[in-house]
């Protein structure tokens, strides 16, 4: 007989899920599954609203990660006006999304993993949380929270606000950036410089006191999908072109128009769950899971461009196999921390960049196309806004493929993998909380959000319809 | 020093963007953690709803069955509830979907997983495991009864601090003025 733990509610995770570990007779670990617990269906209330509110409504998918949504949102609207942002319009975005990503790897570094990493996995849970960080090492925790708190300021001091700010447009942006916000955000750049360095220590430090944890953190082949620059393959956070590579380090998708994702993305559905699976299509469900974000975004790459990421990148493909694939899920954190190292070095060079206060910030335009996409790199990975619209820009339909959902048959995999390492002779099925927390850790070096990714509704990924004026469907091509 | 305000956070369906302006009080949040305990909260790790509990704030709108029996459970073990921006006020973005059809989720349901084109095309439904979605969705005042509004999508953080002030200080905190009180 099998029995069936559950984890419920998964915590300091960003969203709603459960995991449930199945344990044979002997106590030994047979399956364990990552269940999502929510679901809000936006792709199907937005029908009907005009193009110019799907920044605003898009945004609520998500309150970690609205910047995304925002840029992505705002980036399908440029392919629908058919028009070409301005380049300073284009490089503040670049800006805000690197505030973004400063701001939701330091909430997952320090506000959410920090506490298995310094408190230990087997903690006092009353007080494994950020105010027991506070506590017990306030220093660390005052820097953490500090960085943190940068990056939402330079997401306010271009957008107005911190959260749901509704400034990129199709077209561009708003606002332009005043000098005294350029001198504002250079101001904080150095002890953002200094916390990342601190945490990059440290991490390196856990990684060689804890081999054992990470050869068995979610550490298996799987393929590693993004963003690559247009010029060089380089590490690439808001427009570039589409790179898929194996685990030996084998590019299987290169120079690939991310707008045409559905040529390549398949998505199924798991009675167990509310986020779906999405996969490479060519080598099916479930031989196709992928992984995105940090992890992927680094193995990807051919260099990050700056001097002191390219340096720690380097460091980093050292724990990776001979093609310097990188491929422990526990390696997320360490990439995390090298990627707001990045996104630091690059706001830098913006904030140098004498475009950068160019009030020529927004190209004016109407809906010149009825299809559009918009692709962005969000902090856990690649995410689409897909939009059909009427004559008249009223939304017809919306497919949103969000960075976390990509991830879901590798963190399925990484829960196997753990509770099958950790726990043994589990006895009338119970199981230490501490071997519990470590199983919910394997999640969190995802940092899945996943208020974003139960949204996805996955029709456009697989079949384009064609609609008469008054909706009559003319053709279905599935693809 | 008088006994620690013990503070729950919770969400229920939600984008946490209200959570993530609790964040922005930061480096308040350490003078917060001297005067609160927080007893329950998404990003603590204490797994069952406890007794005793001072002020609970609750994001999100009440979307599904579990919502239904976690926010009685919040009701019976927390002295004041506090409904934690529009979503948990109004319903907000979270309760777009209930004009679609007024007596069943079943539209939005079908949309997203039953597509012809997915793999498996099923509305995920597992017993115990993905709660069913309730017909429509509901703020939380329609099920309990609730002390405290405080609207914002999400409420900045210097309201959230003017509001956890006064709890601190056994005030009722003043909700009035363009400050305290926009919606969005
Ligand atoms: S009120 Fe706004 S910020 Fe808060 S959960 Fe709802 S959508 Fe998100």
């Amino acid at each position: 007989m099998t029995t069936r733990v559950v984890i419920d509610p998964v915590t300091r995770i960003e969203g709603h899920a459960k995991i449930s570990i199945f344990l044979d007779e002997a106590g030994e670990v047979s399956d364990a599954l990552f269940h999502v617990t929510e679901f809000r269906g936006f792709e199907k209330f937005c029908e009907g609203r005009p193009l110019g509110e799907m920044a605003g409504i898009t945004a609520r998918v998500c309150g970690i990660c609205p910047v995304s949504h925002l840029l992505a949102s705002a980036k399908a609207g440029d392919d629908i006006f058919a028009v070409q942002v301005p380049p300073a319009a284009e490089k503040l975005r670049r800006l805000m999304n690197l505030g973004q990503i400063t701001q939701s790897h330091a909430l997952s570094f320090f506000h959410l993993s920090a506490p298995d990493l310094l408190l230990g996995y087997d903690s006092d849970p009353a007080q494994r949380n950020v105010f027991g960080l506070i506590a017990q090492q306030p220093e660390l925790a005052r820097r953490g929270i500090r960085l943190r708190q940068f990056g939402q300021e330079v997401i306010e001091l271009l957008g107005g606000r911190k959260i749901h700010p509704a400034w990129a447009v199709p077209g561009g942006v708003r606002e332009p950036l005043t000098p005294e916000n350029r001198e504002r955000i250079r101001s904080r750049l150095p002890e953002a410089f200094e916390t990342v360095e601190i945490a990059l220590d440290f991490i390196r430090d856990y990684i060689r006191t804890h081999r054992e944890e990470v050869e068995h953190f979610g550490n298996f082949p799987t393929l590693f999908a993004g963003l690559v620059s247009k010029d060089g393959g380089k590490w690439e956070h808001h427009d570039g072109w589409l790179r898929v590579v194996d685990s030996e380090g084998n590019v299987l998708v290169d120079q690939f128009d991310p707008r045409r994702y559905y040529e390549i993305v398949g998505e199924a559905v798991e009675s167990w769950s509310y986020l779906k699976s999405p996969y490479y299509k060519p080598l099916g469900y479930p031989e196709g899971a992928y992984r995105v974000g940090p992890l992927a975004r680094l193995n990807i790459c051919e260099s990050i461009g700056t001097p002191k990421a390219d340096a720690e990148l380097e460091r980093f493909r050292s724990y990776g196999n001979a093609r310097g694939i990188v491929t422990s899920s526990f390696m997320y954190h360490y990439a995390r921390l090298i990627e707001i190292l990045a996104a630091l070095e690059h706001m830098q060079r913006l904030l140098d960049d004498p475009d950068i206060l160019s009030p020529r910030v927004r190209a004016q335009g109407s809906i010149n196309r009825l299809e559009g996409v918009g692709v962005s790199e969000a902090p856990r990975g690649t995410l689409y806004h897909h939009y059909q619209v009427d004559e008249n820009g009223l939304i017809k339909k919306v497919n949103l493929i969000i960075a976390t959902g990509q991830n879901n048959i590798a963190m399925n995999r990484t829960v196997k993998q753990i509770a099958k390492h950790w726990i043994h002779g589990a006895r009338e099925a119970k199981i230490p909380e501490g071997l519990l927390n470590r199983v919910e850790a394997g999640i969190r070096a995802f940092d899945p959000c996943l208020s974003c990714s139960t949204h996805a509704f996955g029709q456009m990924p697989l079949q384009v319809t064609l609609f008469a004026a008054d909706g009559r469907v003319l053709d279905v091509r599935s693809r | 020093m008088s006994k620690k305000l013990r503070l729950a956070t919770v969400w229920l369906g939600g984008c946490s963007g209200c959570h993530m302006s609790f964040l922005d009080l930061d480096e308040w949040l350490f003078d917060l953690a001297a005067a609160v305990e927080v007893v329950y909260s998404p990003i603590a790790d204490v797994k069952t709803f406890p007794n005793n509990v001072d002020v609970t704030l609750i994001e999100g709108a009440v979307a599904n069955e579990e919502h239904v029996e976690l926010v009685r459970t919040i009701r019976r073990n927390s002295r004041m509830v506090v409904s934690f921006g529009d979503c948990a006020v109004s319903g907000n973005v979270t309760a777009m979907r209930n004009p679609l059809d007024a007596n069943s989720a079943e539209v939005v349901l079908d949309r997203a997983y039953k597509d012809a084109a997915l793999l498996r095309p099923q509305v995920p439904h597992d017993n115990g495991i993905v709660p069913p979605l309730v017909a429509r969705v509901m703020p939380v005042h329609a099920l309990i009864p609730v002390d405290l509004f405080i609207p914002g999508c999400p409420p900045p953080a210097p309201r959230i601090r003017a509001v956890l002030q006064a709890l601190i200080e056994g005030q009722t905190p003043e909700m009035i003025g363009a400050a305290m009180l926009k919606f969005g």
